[in-house]
């Protein structure tokens, strides 16, 4: 049987956006409207597979909670209460103009843009930049943030879009503490064939779900105690001999000198032979190891040269020293495995055992590739060699007030058993590694922010030492969100999470216009939710909004949207143009750069607008130097020209997209604007791939041949090496700091102490910051949200087939919880914690660590958001666990705030939760709690669909279905 | 005789879903046409027509147990007991591949053929009244002008860590035929008789075996690390009292 | 499963309409043969046929409730050569048909003689009601069968479906011939009361032997064969489908156990108890109203019957779905 028929007219490529993925797919119309999306076969992320929202997005773009005008708040309605009337951009244009001119031109810092899970940092952060605000993050403070800084700052490189476990030649794959949304595709592709060549998969994890499902062993964990575990097992590596000595050696500052005199000013700082000849965001290689056999201090790296890594030595002047290495190893040797075990409650035997697996896979299934390469040394070597472990960590440990240290202890065991950029073990993608800390730094002075001028620095930055922090001379904050201040010295993603507390309180400052970017901030991106939404609506005693001007962008009725003083109706992913840039974060593969485009599938519905286009207008509008010439003539003409002629520099050659760059398209990385560009994405399945000499492919760090094409093609500014940091110089220079021993910055006297104790050289475990401000008694359990993979974020609830999935959710927990206090199985219960207290309803379930409870993320929502009707599943028996997690620590003495956050990174610490189960009241049951006042549909949007809906593409019935909702 | 059917590795199905809706954005708009209807598609218990589904079991008690995660379709069986009893013809199966379907023509709901099938494999479209159920994709298996690598069910194509293959099971030499001899591949409800085409491969465990020895090697490391701590001439020694 | 109300009518009325026309032609085997002294007035065959036809057509449009399409219920008498449904589709209104033909015959007092043996005078209604009596206990048959020949389902897999199918159906239908016989002053009601009882009695017998087989299934299918994995502790914990499915609809009946068991009580009490009392006290009066009172407790009875039988089948797809 042959058939044609199902063919649609027309297939086009794009790049998925139903989740961070940014899978390639292929697009298939029928009379303009969506039939059908698959897996773009050609594609290196994903294959030609698709997952499940992926193929659900055919429900998101006719999805009935589409925005379709700009909306201005009824004048004589409160916040929050979602009346609208509808505007022209026009309208919407000139009043944002006139208000963030006169912000610009008067102290551009009370004009705060912070946005969600977009994939446009590069242009929102070169928009705030332009307009001279320091009040730019993204998401990244409350996702993911210990994950990037703590392993960038050990090994240049992290997880997810910057690298990952090379699954294709492990042999051992230790998954901990992993969400299922991060990475997805790829990862799920990686992992059948892993398993299918019979590698060994454990899970360690408080829930079994998900990933942890496959895996040979899963190895439960009490929440918020990894570091503890990773900490025992880097013990045992060390004391057992099983770390790849060579590596460490070689490609760690394991060996280096540090100083041991208390007396001297550099105390644990490490020994340096000679000032270095240029300076630069880069290692000099200006330290000491002891040699063996000379027995004495000899220049890292001389040839024939082989230094301890344990022992204590002294210099000819007196001066105690010993290698970092030796400094671990005295760290970790309080973390016995029997120490930990009363921690995370695993089996001291357990992890002994992880220990020598580990250890020995390392060490005996080595993996030779017949790939010749030069390290930056000089030295020529025949082969890569690689030690066949790999790690995936994600939120489990960054998503925890000890996140960071967590996350250095677990880059050093990657560290020990030699498995950094070497095959089976974990790989850089470009522009990774990057040096230990990246170049890029934020200004450093309240100076720095001036009327209609760009800010000096970047908003986002890497610290590298106290005096890149960006404080005033009090040593006190300078953004809202106090990022980069001593709160949170290395918030290197800010922290978003506190914006509309601090700008609510008027801590550092009032803020005047806040535009949030699809960041639902009134619901799942915030924690402490019932109060952060009364915040919002709150006014002070004039009577004036205490945030004074909201604007949101989204292309849904989020629970944020209502809240909104104007709302901008962006476009769906299938409607524009969109880069996943070399600037940004990429989508690249091991093998080489990777970046890719979207190209709008379908018009703008309506009257929806990309938020790149109103970047740009209003940009333009403002006349940032970046967006007018000389004569402040507009230099854009949209979005896509933006992508195509701009240049970091003039002239500069780099920009957005890095492939057919040149004047026809015959460069690569660098090259003059190409105004073909997109043509030339577009037919090759947007994206573009360059696939590097196998020379240049591992060992990049210390890769002679790939440093140099990294640098010629301006991925980095030096050549030099990118020694891992076992010791962490940087940390201890802002305890150097907080010690008063260091001249420089020094933090207030209230830090002191908190600087003191949490930036430590070397990683050590303490317990989550909030466990330390409650009675754990009073709450006894900890309280986690899991991603399932047929949703992202709070984004599926409004796409018909994937709510069917996941309609409502449960807390899940053992039955032992139960049992112990007094419910069963489907009974509704109160989860309490600190905060708060929801109501839920309770589902046992034996894969879950018996301390623990779960639910699923963001699936609770507010009666009527998300063009749901009121009595959705979502919102009567689903619910928000960040209504019982503090976006601030409890219990602090009067006047104080802290960030519940990590205190080195700011990441929020939702993990940290704590709390208490009990069954609820006959009268209580039925629903969960807390409910709120339902949410009203808006003009614009598609009338209720009602109780039947047949999709059948090609229809035009969908496409139609937002004609005439206004 | 040719006998198409899916062979399913709960080995590596990390239950992600992925095959459930590619399933339904294919079929929905589908050859067969009609599409598959959603009952409250954004309002309470909404409930729609699916082929497939993943479901979710636990197997044991902490901290020994297994999530299994579980996509479940119509299996195609050799003896579908569905077909027999449907009173007008419209369950059949087909002669040529052995996809079972139904002619959604001649279907008049009376879901006799769902009380037939012990693996509540079929599913009413509640809006249009006539029973539906995977097709294997029929319209695309055989649609020519698809790539040959690409002529598969869309749930196949769609899943990430290729739990779902797809072939000839008759064919002792298929890809199918041999995952399913090498693997272990089995059948649900055996005790039925049914003998469903698709099958399932179980769970594979690889172990770690850390001997002793391995702990004790020449070539640990930390022998490097001891310092050779020198020792003065001038102590005494046997060689001053030995002859 | 799921108790469907168009199924449970279809079968109770058809049931009674098939014992009906049963007990009308047991009567005029009766005066034919001379067993029962009075002819019974052929007012008594004409209403009952009547009666009868009532019932199949009551039951017929109660069917056509449990279709997607009944537009297309005519399609359903195809596959009759492997399908018991399809042979019910074509039986019941054979079945009809041939009873609509001797209530006329009966109407129209067209009856003439065909064979004469000896003293008995083989009339045509008379071989037109044992063709129609015939394809009664055929349609019983196919009935039950559909339900029988359900393997999966071992609560109906069994014989007894058919019989008790089959005895329950006469027992309401003789019980619903006596009222109309006491009705006519018939003297036949003696002869349907006593059918009555017997039907009832052994139908009590056969069902409370299915209630006890049923009460001591052994499940053919288990969480372990119905996902292949050899553990003693398998629990579902998720089916993909929060907002509920066909798979949920069609095969729970979504009630408590202890409404369940109610059910049962209620179905052995009003099926069984009640009319056999009210029948023996009804019978040695020729009291109308309680012969009356017997069917239509009984009928009542036998929805809650076929409720419970609906009810209590354990359909092995539900292993799949056990929890949301």
């Amino acid at each position: 049987m042959t058939t044609q028929t199902n063919q649609a007219t027309e297939i086009k490529s794009t790049t998925c956006y139903m989740c961070a993925c940014r899978c390639g797919i292929n697009v298939h119309l029928k009379n303009g409207e969506v039939k059908y999306i698959e897996g773009n076969p050609d594609h290196p992320l994903n294959k030609g597979v698709i997952c499940a929202k992926g193929s659900s997005g055919i429900m998101k773009q006719y999805s009935p909670a589409r925005l379709t005008t700009p909306l201005r708040r009824k004048a004589n309605a409160t916040r929050g209460e979602g009346q609208f009337e509808p505007i022209s951009w026009e309208e919407a244009f000139d009043t944002l103009e006139t208000r963030l001119k006169h912000i610009r031109a008067t102290d551009p810092k009370k004009f705060g843009l912070f946005t969600g899970r977009d994939q446009m940092q590069a242009l929102t952060g070169l928009f705030a930049k332009q307009f001279g605000t320091p009040n730019y993050a993204a998401h990244g403070g409350f996702c993911s943030v210990n994950m990037a800084a703590g392993m960038i700052y050990t090994i240049g490189g992290s997880f997810w879009e910057f690298g990952g476990p090379d699954l294709h030649h492990a042999k051992l794959f230790v998954m901990i503490g992993t969400a299922e949304d991060h990475h997805s595709n790829p990862l799920k592709i990686e992992l059948g064939e892993f398993k299918r060549n019979g590698g060994r998969m454990i899970a360690i994890n408080p829930v079994r779900t998900g990933y942890a499902a496959v895996a040979d062993e899963w190895i439960p964990i009490r929440p918020g105690t990894d570091g503890a575990l990773l900490l025992a097992i880097t013990r045992e590596i060390i004391e057992q001999g099983l770390y790849d000595r060579d590596f460490v050696v070689n490609y760690t500052n394991g060996p280096e000198l540090v100083n041991m005199d208390p007396k001297s000013s550099e105390y644990g700082m490490f020994l340096r032979f000679e000032v270095p000849l240029e300076e630069g965001c880069f290692d000099p290689q200006n330290k000491l190891w002891w040699d063996r056999d000379l027995n004495k201090p000899i220049s890292t790296h001389t040839p024939g040269a082989d230094p301890f890594l344990i022992g204590e030595f002294k210099l000819k002047d007196g001066t105690p020293v010993k290698p970092s290495f030796q400094l671990l190893r005295e760290r970790v040797e309080a973390y016995t495995p029997e120490w930990a075990e009363g921690i995370t409650g695993i089996p001291a035997a357990t992890i002994k055992r992880l220990a020598h697996e580990m250890g020995i896979t390392a060490r005996d299934q080595k993996i030779e590739l017949p790939i010749a390469w030069t390290d930056v040394w000089g030295n020529e070597h025949e082969s890569v060699t690689g030690n066949p472990v790999a790690f995936h960590a994600m939120r489990g440990l960054a998503a925890h007030s000890n996140g960071f240290q967590s996350i250095r202890a677990l880059s050093i065991l990657m560290s020990l058993l030699g498995t950094i950029d070497r095959p089976g073990g974990f790989r850089h993608k470009a522009p990774y590694p990057r040096p230990i800390p990246p170049c890029p730094k934020t200004p450093t002075s309240p100076d720095d922010v001036k009327p209609n001028t760009p800010l000096e620095g970047m908003p986002l930055g890497w610290p590298a030492d106290p005096d890149d922090l960006f404080v005033d001379e009090k040593g006190e904050p300078v953004r809202i969100d106090k990022g980069f201040s001593w709160e949170y010295p290395l918030s290197v993603h800010g922290l978003m999470h506190n914006v509309i507390t601090n700008a609510w309180r008027g801590d550092p400052y009032k803020l005047d216009t806040l535009l949030i970017f699809m960041a639902n901030m009134a619901w799942n991106s915030s924690m402490n939710t019932t109060e952060v939404r009364k915040m919002l609506a709150d006014k002070d005693e004039t009577g004036e909004y205490k945030i004074p001007f909201l604007v949101v962008c989204d292309a849904f009725h989020s629970e944020m949207t209502a809240f909104a003083d104007l709302i901008l109706p962006d476009t769906t992913y299938l409607e524009r143009y969109d880069v996943m840039s070399m600037l940004d974060r990429p989508i690249s593969e091991y093998d080489g750069p990777v970046d890719s485009v979207r190209i709008p599938i379908l018009p703008p519905t309506g009257d929806c607008k990309p938020f790149q286009e109103v970047l740009i207008e209003l940009a333009t509008r403002m006349k940032f130097p970046a967006f007018v010439d000389g004569e402040g003539k507009r230099k854009f003409r949209d979005y896509p020209d933006f992508i195509i002629n701009f240049e970091t520099a003039p002239g500069s050659g780099i920009g957005f997209l890095s492939g057919w760059r040149g004047q026809s398209g015959e460069k690569t990385m660098r090259g003059a604007p190409n105004p073909n560009q997109w043509e030339q994405y577009a037919k090759n399945n947007c994206m573009h791939h360059h696939v590097m000499p196998k020379s240049y492919q591992y060992m990049r760090n210390w890769n002679m041949g790939y440093l140099q094409w990294a640098k010629a093609n301006g991925m980095t500014r030096h050549a030099e090496p990118i020694n891992i940091h076992l010791y962490s110089e940087v940390l201890h220079k802002f305890r150097r700091a907080a010690q008063g021993v260091s001249h420089g910055k020094q933090p207030p006297e209230r830090l002191r102490k908190r600087v003191e104790r949490f930036f430590d050289a070397l990683p050590f475990y303490y317990e989550p910051l909030e466990n330390e401000m409650i009675n754990k008694n009073d709450f006894p359990l900890s309280a986690l949200t899991q991603r399932p993979m047929a949703m992202y974020h709070s984004w599926d609830s409004q796409n018909a087939w994937l709510r069917q999935i996941h309609a409502h959710n449960y807390l899940h927990m053992h039955p032992s919880v139960g049992e112990k206090y007094g419910f069963e199985d489907g009974d509704w219960v109160w989860a309490e914690s600190v905060h708060g207290r929801v109501r839920c309803q309770a589902r046992y379930s034996q894969s879950v660590e018996p301390n623990t409870v779960w639910t699923w993320n963001a699936i609770g929502k507010a009666s009527g958001a998300w063009g749901l009707e009121k009595d959705a599943n979502e919102c009567q028996r689903g619910f928000l666990l960040n209504h019982l997690i503090g976006e601030e620590l409890p219990n602090q003495p009067q006047g104080q705030h802290y960030s519940n956050s990590d205190p080195l990174t700011g990441q929020a610490a939702w993990f940290d939760v704590r709390v208490k189960v009990y069954k609820a009241d006959k009268k209580e049951q039925g629903s969960t709690f807390p409910q709120f006042p339902t949410q009203p549909r808006y003009p614009g949007m598609a009338k209720p669909v009602g109780k039947w809906q047949t999709f059948i593409g090609g229809s035009g019935l969908f496409k139609n279905r937002f004609k005439g909702g206004k | 005789m040719t006998q198409l059917a899916l062979v399913i590795d709960l080995n590596v199905c990390v239950g992600c879903s992925a095959c459930v809706t590619s399933c339904k954005e294919w079929n929905t708009s589908g050859e067969s046409g009609g599409g598959m209807s959603d009952k409250n598609p954004y309002g309470k218990d909404p409930t729609g027509t699916f082929f497939n589904r993943v479901q979710t079991f636990e197997v044991g008690e902490y901290p020994k147990v297994e999530t299994v995660h579980f996509p479940k379709s119509c299996l195609h069986c050799e003896d579908p007991p569905c077909v027999p009893v449907c009173p007008t013809g419209a369950s059949y199966k087909r002669k040529e591949d052995g996809i079972v379907l139904v002619d959604y023509d001649k279907c008049i709901g009376c879901k006799y053929c769902s009380w037939a099938c012990p693996y509540g494999a079929r599913e009413i479209d509640e809006k249009q009244k006539v029973m539906k159920k995977c097709t294997l994709c029929v319209d695309r298996i055989y649609d020519m002008s698809l790539p040959e690598e690409r002529r598969k069910p869309s749930c196949v194509l769609a899943c990430p860590t290729s739990a779902r293959l797809f072939g000839d099971v008759h064919d002792p030499d298929s890809e199918v035929s041999t995952a399913i001899a090498e693997r272990g591949g089995y059948q649900l409800m055996p005790e039925w008789g049914t003998r469903p085409s698709n099958h399932y491969l179980p769970r594979r465990k690889t172990k770690a075996h850390v001997t002793e020895e391995a702990l004790h090697r020449i070539d640990n490391p930390l022998k490097k690390e001891e310092q050779r701590t020198p020792v003065s001439s001038d102590l005494p020694t046997l060689d001053d009292f030995l002859f | 499963m799921h108790p469907a109300f168009s199924v449970i009518f279809l079968t109770t009325l058809i049931g009674a309409g098939q014992g009906l026309f049963l007990a009308l032609y047991t009567g005029q085997v009766y005066n034919t043969f001379g067993v029962v002294g009075d002819a019974a007035p052929s007012s008594l065959y004409i209403a009952g046929t009547f009666l009868v036809l009532v019932l199949m057509g009551l039951g017929l449009f109660a069917s056509f409730f449990h279709l997607g399409r009944p537009e297309r219920a005519w399609r359903a008498a195809t596959k009759w050569k492997t399908s018991w449904l399809a042979r019910e589709v074509i039986v019941l209104p054979a079945f009809s048909g041939m009873a609509f033909i001797w209530g006329a015959l009966h109407y129209f007092n067209i009856d003439p003689v065909l064979v004469t043996t000896g003293t008995v005078d083989i009339s045509l209604s008379l071989v037109v009601g044992l063709l129609a009596g015939l394809l009664a206990l055929l349609l019983y048959l196919c009935t039950g069968m559909i339900y029988a020949a359900i393997k999966f389902i071992q609560e109906w897999a069994s014989p007894l479906t058919v019989i008790n199918y089959t005895l329950l159906g006469l027992a309401s239908g003789f019980s619903l011939a006596a009222a109309l016989a006491a009705w006519f002053g018939s003297s036949l009601t003696n002869a349907y009361a006593g059918w009555t009882l017997v039907f009832t009695l052994v139908g009590f017998g056969t069902r409370m032997f299915s209630l006890y087989r049923n009460g001591r299934i052994k499940r053919k299918s288990t969480a372990c064969t119905a996902i292949g994995v050899r553990h003693p502790k398998i629990r579902q914990i998720s089916q993909g489908a929060m907002g509920g499915s066909f798979n949920t609809r069609e095969f729970f009946h979504h009630k408590s156990p202890q409404f369940v068991q109610t059910v049962k009580v209620f179905f052995l009490i009003t099926v069984f108890i009640v009319p056999i009392t009210l029948v023996v006290i009804g019978w040695s009066n020729h009291l109308f109203t309680l012969l009356a009172a017997a069917a239509l407790v009984q009928y009542v009875g036998l929805l809650a019957e076929r409720w419970f039988f609906f009810a209590q089948a354990n359909h092995p797809q539900n292993l799949y779905y056990q929890a949301t």
